[in-house]
């Protein structure tokens, strides 16, 4: 099929290796059009997969419930000491699971800054008091030890599972498991060690820290209560908190939003104030990627009109061509060259030039993105199908744009071009 | 390749007329040509500028239609064919050569020999051999991978007779091919027709030059678009 038109496209590119420096400059608006396209596709699929990824980290199937001190609790602060009570209660999370068929786990969190201490050195943790099930939710590898199991509740025992970057922080190593590590004022065994996320930062925070100490709820509320005790800028606040989060996870995805909406209206009820804030992965994935869709529609505009520009260069050159063959085209058709012949070879030339100015431009347009991610540490991905589609735009654009100025010189009387000067 | 045959003539007018339009006007460029061109034989056509001379032999060469008449090549009328099938007769019957050459100038002596075989479909090794002998036949065997600029008028007027010559045309047409080239090479080039016509070649050819015009079998006077009158030979209208 191809071999067919393997002699006009030899013509075509020896035509145009005549002029070399023409033609080079004719293609210059399709390889950085599609140069352009390819490198800012990169660099927005790069950024969008990083949140979208991100996102995906805190589960599409779950929905984050948080404490919040409400608005008017956090203006009248200015009160020396008093005591604030918000936030979520145990009965929320067993309303929760009760209510909702949807729901296939809760999971409670009750989170407590301590001072953690091994040895001689200490870091301050974010003590997780939570149950076995957080640890389905929150999958991450498991270092050394184990994590919390029910027999552990049923204990009431100190355990602690620590993280990754705790353990190193406070110089110990995969054979603190066993050893024990004091939190605030009570000792608790390292049952485990666990990777974490580790901060990514941004907006969107995984449910873990790199800071987390593990310990059963039980034992979390019987050792420090639910009282603590803030000291902000001299001024001492203390705070009666229950629980900190609640993660719900749902049986299915296209149930998360239906759930959220009825924990919303659940929690609206049993709560005075609004001291809660409900948090949908799925919504901001969800959001992300219409981001990432708008995104890619001004991207495409911009390729478009970079294409357009770069098509409308090569109509421009080849309808010059024209009128400086037509001589030539005059000469082939009195030896008997056809209409559609005369077609085929100009139009063969404009798509070997668009075409292979879209190949330099995908070359072009995947070294930016490589010197980008290797310069500025920005993380980029080229598709493949971006490679495909600019390939074949550029061979559209040929087609389009070379078609006028080919049909243009087809339709010349022979008698009269053989006449021009 | 001249495989359409009819009875010992190569091509036939019937009452030919051709009429340009200039807005209004009018220009009866051909104004009734009745004549048949029997095969083997070599006219001349002469006459004054605008009698009509290049619009017949572009006629008789299917680069133009008819405004009026019939135009047998060959015994097959071509006065109402569309463009593709006129290109295709022009291919496969007719050979042309012009008083400018007209030879494609980015292309060697052998690329503008093959370009009628190109479009016949030739595969290279064949047009490439085609293209060496009808060279040596014109002399510029050495020249194959010459550009035209680098020749002499009367050797490209060479190249464009073997370029004429690849399709074994059963007519060739030639338009003042003398007309740009000094008077003896001239000669030289008129000798190369005549050797072609002693060969069997239909040959009809556009001239000033009566000294020329004397080795043709036949001469045609045109004037104002008609036949003033014929010479030569024992053939008539
Ligand atoms: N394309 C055209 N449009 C309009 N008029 C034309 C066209 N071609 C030829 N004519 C007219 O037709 C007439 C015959 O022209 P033609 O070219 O056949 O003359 P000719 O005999 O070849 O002259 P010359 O010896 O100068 O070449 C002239 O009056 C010319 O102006
Ligand atoms: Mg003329």
């Amino acid at each position: 099929m191809l071999s067919k038109y393997v002699r006009e496209i030899r013509l075509g590119i020896n035509n145009l290796l005549l002029h070399k420096l023409r033609s080079f400059l004719t293609m210059l608006g399709v390889v950085f059009g599609v140069g352009s396209v390819i490198a800012m596709l990169a660099v927005g699929e790069g950024a969008s997969q990083e949140a979208l990824e991100r996102i995906r980290k805190l589960g599409s199937q779950n929905i984050l419930i948080s404490s919040a001190k409400s608005i008017e609790e956090e203006s009248a602060t200015n009160v020396r000491i008093r005591m604030s009570v918000y936030g979520l209660l145990y009965e929320d999370e067993r309303r929760i699971a009760e209510s909702f068929p949807s729901v296939k786990n809760t999971v409670p969190v009750k989170e407590i800054r301590k001072q953690a201490r091994l040895g001689e050195r200490s870091m301050e943790l974010r003590v997780v008091g939570t149950t076995p099930k957080w640890f389905d939710l929150v999958q991450r590898p498991i270092i050394s030890g184990r994590v919390l199991l029910p027999r552990d509740f049923e204990a009431h025992g100190n355990v602690v599972v620590l993280t990754e970057h705790g353990v190193r922080t406070l110089l110990a190593g995969e054979n603190t498991v066993g050893q024990t590590v004091r939190l605030g004022s009570e000792y608790f065994e390292v049952i485990g060690i666990v990777q974490n996320a580790g901060s990514i930062g941004g907006d969107i925070q995984t449910p873990d820290q790199e800071i987390d100490a593990y310990i059963p709820i039980n034992v979390a509320r019987e050792r420090f209560g639910d009282y603590f005790v803030k000291n902000v800028a001299g001024s001492e606040t203390r705070e009666k908190v229950e629980l900190h989060q609640i993660i719900v996870e749902v049986k299915s995805v296209d149930q998360v939003e239906p759930t959220a909406a009825g924990i919303l209206a659940m929690l609206k009820r049993f709560h005075k104030k609004e001291d809660y804030r409900v948090s949908v992965p799925l919504t901001l994935l969800r959001q992300a990627e219409a981001t990432k869709r708008t995104f890619n529609i001004v991207l495409g505009s911009i390729a478009g009109i970079s294409l357009l520009v770069g098509g409308i260069g090569i109509m421009n050159i080849m309808l010059a061509s024209v009128t400086e063959r037509t001589r030539e085209i005059g000469i082939r058709r009195a030896i008997g060259a056809k209409k559609r012949q005369i077609v085929l070879q100009f139009l063969i030339e404009t798509i070997v030039l668009s075409t292979t100015g879209g190949l330099i431009g995908i070359g072009i347009g995947l070294l930016i993105p490589w010197m980008i991610t290797l310069l500025a540490g920005m993380p980029t991905v080229v598709n493949a199908y971006s490679l495909v589609l600019s390939l074949g735009i550029s061979m559209g654009v040929g087609i389009i744009f070379g078609l006028y100025p080919a049909v243009r010189a087809s339709n010349l009387d022979p008698i009269v071009a053989l006449r021009h000067e | 390749m001249s495989s359409l045959s009819s009875n010992g003539i190569a091509a036939q007018l019937e009452d030919v007329h051709k009429d340009y339009h200039m807005g209004s006007q009018v220009v009866k460029a051909l104004a009734g040509i009745t004549i048949s061109f029997q095969t083997g034989s070599f006219w001349a056509i002469l006459g004054p500028s605008g009698s009509g001379k290049s619009t017949l032999l572009n006629l008789l060469g299917c680069l133009d239609r008819p405004s009026k008449g019939r135009y047998l090549l060959s015994g097959h009328d071509v006065s109402t064919l569309d463009d593709d099938r006129l290109s295709d007769m022009r291919l496969r019957h007719l050979g042309f050569i012009f008083q400018s050459f007209n030879l494609l100038p980015q292309s060697t002596v052998e690329e503008n020999i093959q370009l009628p075989l190109y479009y016949l479909g030739w595969n290279a090794a064949d047009s490439a051999e085609r293209a060496r002998d009808l060279a040596r036949k014109v002399g510029l065997e050495e020249r194959l991978r010459h550009r035209p600029m680098e020749l002499s008028g009367g050797q490209q007027q060479r190249v464009a007779i073997a370029r004429a010559l690849a399709n074994n045309p059963s007519i060739l047409l030639a338009d003042e091919p003398t007309g740009n080239l000094d008077s003896a090479t001239g000669k030289e080039i008129m000798g190369m027709l005549i050797d072609l016509n002693r060969q069997g070649k239909t040959i009809i050819m556009v001239t000033h030059e009566r000294t020329l015009a004397e080795y043709a079998s036949h001469r045609l006077y045109m004037k104002d678009g008609m036949i003033e009158r014929i010479e030569g030979g024992d053939s008539s209208c």
